[in-house]
């Protein structure tokens, strides 16, 4: 199997803690500031910080952050996005007038919890994850408050959710990066990994003999 | 005291943790934290792209030259600069004086900054900032200075630079004392440690810790005399997680537009090109006072012990 190469959004927040999450799982990683480099990866991990803070970059850089993601989402790309990626790759956002990228059918309510003091960490059941509970870190965390049907949710904390997937996409509002437990990422390696069998034609030597199975192969993918 | 600990919420959630409190200042890495005394500059702070605003009573250049004591800003300002903002507000206490910081945090602050830019509360001992439920940000000049502080409980160092000045000269040997000292300790033989932590007046579990890590065990940022996006460059490429800027954007002539240059500067520290270009046209800078016309009464890094 190929090494991965991991983009992380290094424009501001915990891209660091991603990073070295994904590389002791055997992957490669990019930090992202330009967005000519989308180009050298196989999926993206928009980080902790504050949602606010990457709103005003792209602003900065009229709209074409965001825009520009969400393209490369639609087009395939896998996107992991943790508390603050979570709010961005979200449909709708809760009473304020902020943009996203709108990759997941999803309400998110931002700083949900309240101010630091409000913090807190808990043990999640996480099923995809096996029995043992997940250490959750919540930090000024956003809740998920709606989702639609095309979204799987996988953990949930009070009545709103933590943890929740549609296709390729992947969101936790709390930090995966800052424990020692990998499973999350594990979890997106392997989402990359089989949306990669997916979406790539099937290689040619395998379609020596079966010239006629080529159709139904690229439907697979769609 | 007030606070509590790891107080039980409902569903089992534990709120003030160590983890949790070192958790936020990661959370800020690769941005900018602005001095703001109102919620106007509160404002445009956040429009600027700042990860943070730091409430204070006057801008360090202002406490110099007004002179007097220092104190905690009015918590009727501290709370509409919270109103005012959705982005985390930090606030200074006094050093050592752990009332102002109770009431920093019953205010709903995210993060206390014990600082050395407000008039020391007491000459001898630091707050005990373990016993808080929100992170305390410190400053230091040296490794044994940051380890201390770390002891007592900080979740986030800070060099101290020279507040109030516009000269980077000492934010600069600050950060490069204390991260060339974890480099020195990195190589150090094992049975030097307690010596060292001896000789550093730091704890000896922690001065292990760095060892084995090779970093401090909290998020670092620069303070102290940052002014132009190049001088927040400067202090990322020597290493630092993030920047704070005090007097450097309200002090100038242009506060916006320095402000947003100042946050593309600090996510884009390794690229010349974006450098040149933000820091086109910024207009006047804050008025600077180099830190050498200072005698030892008109500094605040001294402060702090």
């Amino acid at each position: 199997m190929s090494t991965l190469k991991i983009g992380v959004l290094a424009l501001q927040g915990d891209f660091r803690e991603h990073q070295h999450s994904v590389e002791q799982l055997g992957a490669v990683t990019v930090e992202i500031r330009h967005l000519r480099d989308l180009d050298r990866i196989d999926a993206l991990i928009i980080p902790g910080g504050e949602s606010t803070t990457i709103n005003k970059f792209d602003e900065a850089f009229g709209g074409k952050v965001f825009a520009t993601i969400s393209d490369y989402g639609h087009k395939g790309m896998p996107i992991y996005g943790t508390c603050m990626g979570s709010i961005v790759l979200a449909s709708r956002i809760e009473a304020m007038n902020q943009k996203s990228m709108g990759l997941m059918d999803i309400t998110v309510r931002r700083n949900a919890y309240g101010p630091q003091r409000a913090s807190f960490e808990t043990l999640l059941d996480i099923k995809e994850l096996g029995a043992e509970p997940f250490p959750a870190i919540f930090i000024r965390a956003p809740q998920i408050v709606e989702a639609g049907p095309a979204v799987s949710v996988l953990a949930t904390i009070g009545d709103t959710i933590a943890m929740a997937r549609q296709g390729r996409f992947l969101l936790t509002t709390f930090h995966p990066e800052i424990t020692d437990d990998l499973r999350v990422h594990k979890y997106f390696l392997d989402i990359i990994r089989d949306n990669d069998t997916r979406q790539r034609p099937t290689p040619v030597t395998r379609l020596h003999n079966h010239a006629n199975a080529r159709p139904s192969l690229t439907l697979v993918g769609t | 005291m007030a606070t509590k600990v790891q107080e039980k919420k409902d569903s089992g959630a534990q709120v003030g943790t160590e983890r949790v409190k070192k958790a936020l200042p990661q959370m800020l890495k690769g941005g900018v934290i602005m001095d703001v005394v109102n919620a106007e500059q509160a404002k445009i702070a956040e429009e600027s792209g700042a990860c943070a605003v730091m409430a204070l009573e006057r801008v360090p250049a202002d406490i110099r030259a007004d002179g007097g004591v220092a104190r905690m800003s009015d918590p009727e300002l501290i709370s509409k600069i919270i109103e005012s903002v959705s982005i985390p507000v930090m606030a200074k206490a006094r050093i050592g004086h752990f009332v102002e910081a109770q009431i920093l945090e019953s205010l709903g602050v995210d993060c206390i900054d014990e600082s050395e830019v407000l008039t020391p509360a007491d000459e001898e001992f630091h707050i005990d900032k373990s016993k808080f439920t929100i992170p305390f940000v410190c400053g230091a000049r040296n490794l044994g200075e940051a380890l201390r502080r770390i002891g007592e409980g900080a979740a986030m160092m800070r060099t101290k630079g020279e507040a109030g000045t516009g000269d980077v000269v000492e934010a600069v040997r600050h950060a490069r004392a204390i991260l060339g000292a974890i480099k020195k300790l990195t190589v150090m033989p094992d049975e030097e440690l307690m010596t060292y932590a001896r000789d550093l007046g730091a704890p000896y579990e922690l001065v292990k810790q760095v060892k084995l890590e090779g970093k401090l065990p909290v998020v670092n940022f620069a303070a102290g005399g940052i002014a132009t996006p190049a001088d927040a460059a400067l202090l990322m490429q020597l290493g630092v997680d993030g920047v704070f800027v005090g007097s450097g954007i309200f002090k100038s002539g242009n506060p916006l537009k320095r402000a947003q240059a100042i946050v593309k500067a600090t996510t884009y520290f390794n690229d010349p090109e974006v450098l040149a270009e933000v820091s086109k046209n910024l207009g006047e800078p804050m008025v600077g006072r180099t830190v050498q016309s200072l005698t030892e009464k008109e500094q605040l890094a001294v402060r702090g012990w």
